[in-house]
């Protein structure tokens, strides 16, 4: 369970290479025992704000604290951290002939209170692989070794960066259920991603960032939600309907009736079932009846796919009328019963 | 903290050391190739039983393949520290290793030690095998000034490795490793006298080679053989190759 405790709270970072701004202003906390997804296209500037936040990279401004020690701060701190926080990163290999087993006890050794390389191997189902050479694993086996590695000692918070990239679909979902594995040992995690089903699926909050700024903030539902109305339904009426009784039922947004005598009816809440009361009510049959509830990818795309788009989203993250951003998926892309 | 402590050192070395063993190529040629070199050489050359040279008094005492042998532990310090050593940190840096060892408690300089730990001690197994060998199969004969060989060895390992640890410090990949290292190696081995006894070269080059680390080393070796006086500049020149080297190397390290 989620304590209040901030585990690690970043205020304001900013980070430049040469001219070249990779983190503009990005703050964030995460809170003991969260999972918490650092969502953003490449290049946005995810892996710089992990790299500051595991002490690998010192910011050129804003603070970080992680478990109230300062990752840029005195060598102590930064010792202190190295035992506590355990950095995933993207291309970080090992050497091609180092067996499973060798890798993870010789980091175990690196540590005061280490976990048992053989429980942990197990729990990552690399038993079987522990005499392996790290050059004949498959991606998959990999992406473990590297996850026990950054388990290995013990640590309070995991940064997981880019995990399951490049990873077929089977391996994707075994590794995530590592992680759930993970995360009910008490461990606090940072997952940096760009799978929004692998945000959605794993993550109590995300935090997306554009363009080095973070663009919305919550839990997965909250950001899909951001780019408008979370559900919609379209359907062709057996009989006419009155737009305008169904747009003042509570739960709707918007009604449209589109030329060929289809409806799109936008909503939130309880809009499914508001609606079909109201046309059994009125004696219509929703013809072709499917329900598309926005997800975090609509508003990943959304809020992120033109740098100038994202200043249409206001605060209370109700979109502009009727004007349908051209990105946002059709309604059919993804269907509910 | 643990991490520290010189356990986690011995463990890491070991680590380091069983990586190194397998590899097939590194173990041939750090370890083999010297004894290899100098056993064929002296078996299938005339040139090896007959005095190394005719003009020089102290030269003409030892037959060919003893004058070609300090050339041979030159070789083996160059395999080592100028292309196995460096080529196998900059695979560590290219391919992330160092950047994650980075993030444990590990001080990553461990690593670093480790490697030369292991890189040393091949060297010496090479050097012992190469002079065993030499000495027993193909008739190298003892040297005069032993202690002179083995500080012109040591000096020499120091300096190269040095060197090597320039090129390590710097070179973002394996690839990189191996054009510098390869490169620095060939000219170094040129001045050594590898492919042309250094006495029978023109006055020019022996004045360069003096001034490197391996040409000075295979000449400071070889006037302990022979029990010429002690290679006084010889040695300064690789010690101090050595001492501004291997800070320098140090100050210049990337981890990424």
């Amino acid at each position: 369970m989620p304590g209040d405790e901030p585990v690690i709270h970043a205020e304001h970072l900013h980070k430049r290479y040469g001219r070249t701004v990779a983190v503009a202003d990005v703050s964030l906390t995460v809170r003991r025992g969260e999972i918490v997804g650092v969502l953003g296209r490449n290049g946005a500037g995810k892996t710089t704000t992990v790299e500051m936040i595991g002490g690998l990279r010192e910011p050129d401004g804003g603070t970080v604290r992680v478990l109230g020690l300062d990752p840029a701060g005195p060598a102590a701190d930064r010792a202190a951290l190295r035992e506590r926080v355990g950095l995933q990163l993207q291309e970080s290999a090992l050497p091609l002939r180092i067996t499973v087993r060798e890798a993870v006890e010789e980091y175990a050794c690196f540590y005061d209170d280490p976990a048992d390389p053989d429980e942990l191997l197990r729990e990552l189902g690399l038993a079987d692989k522990a005499g392996s050479q790290f050059r004949s694993l498959s991606g998959g086996q990999k992406q473990r070794l590297s996850i026990a590695l950054a388990l290995v000692g013990n640590p309070e918070i995991a940064v997981l960066d880019e995990l399951t990239t490049g990873l077929d679909p089977q391996a994707r979902r075994d590794t995530w259920d590592v992680i759930e594995r993970v995360r009910r040992r008490g461990v606090t995690i940072v997952l940096v991603t760009h799978f929004m089903e692998e945000a959605e699926r794993l993550c109590d909050r995300v935090v997306l960032v554009d363009a080095g700024r973070v663009v919305a903030e919550g839990t997965p539902a909250q950001v899909a939600a951001l780019v408008g109305a979370d559900q919609t339904l379209t359907f062709r009426p057996s009989a006419p309907v009155d737009p305008a009784g169904l747009g003042g039922l509570g739960s709707v947004g918007s009604v449209e009736v589109t030329p060929d005598g289809g409806v799109l009816v936008r909503g939130t809440g309880n809009v499914v079932q508001d609606v079909m009361v109201a046309l059994a009510g009125a004696g219509v049959r929703p013809d072709e009846l499917r329900v598309h509830r926005s997800t975090l990818e609509d508003a990943f795309v959304r809020l992120t796919a033109a740098r100038g788009a994202t200043d249409a989203v206001d605060a209370s993250g109700v979109p502009d009328g009727g004007a349908r951003p051209a990105t946002t998926p059709s309604p059919t892309d993804r269907v509910e019963a | 903290m643990s991490a520290t402590s010189p356990r986690v050192l011995a463990r890491v070395t070991a680590v380091e050391g069983r990586l190194a063993l397998r590899e097939p190529s590194n173990v041939f040629f750090a370890v083999l190739f010297p004894a290899v070199l100098l056993a064929v050489l002296g078996l299938a050359m005339p040139w090896g039983s007959t005095p190394y040279s005719e003009e020089d008094p102290l030269l003409a005492q030892i037959n060919g393949i003893t004058g070609y042998t300090p050339v041979v532990l030159t070789l083996a310090v160059g395999t080592v520290a100028l292309s196995v050593y460096p080529i196998a940190i900059a695979t560590y840096r290219g391919t992330g290793v160092l950047r994650r060892l980075s993030t444990t408690p590990l001080p990553p300089s461990r690593l670093l030690v480790a490697q030369v730990l292991v890189n040393v001690a091949a060297l010496l197994v090479a050097a012992v095998l190469a002079l065993a060998v030499g000495m027993l199969v193909v008739d190298v004969s003892a040297p005069e000034r032993p202690g002179v060989v083995l500080a012109a060895f040591l000096l020499a390992a120091t300096s190269t490795f040095g060197v090597g640890s320039l090129i390590a410090a710097r070179a973002p990949t394996a690839g990189a490793a191996t054009g510098i290292g390869m490169t620095v190696y060939f000219v170094s081995l040129f001045f050594a006298g590898v492919w042309l006894p250094l006495p029978i070269m023109p006055e020019a080059v022996q004045q360069i080679a003096a001034w490197t680390p391996l040409g000075a080393g295979s000449q400071a070796m070889l006037d302990g053989w022979v029990g010429a006086a002690v290679p006084t500049r010889e040695l300064l020149v690789m010690a101090g190759w050595t001492v501004v080297l291997v800070p320098l190397s140090a100050r210049l390290f990337r981890w990424r």
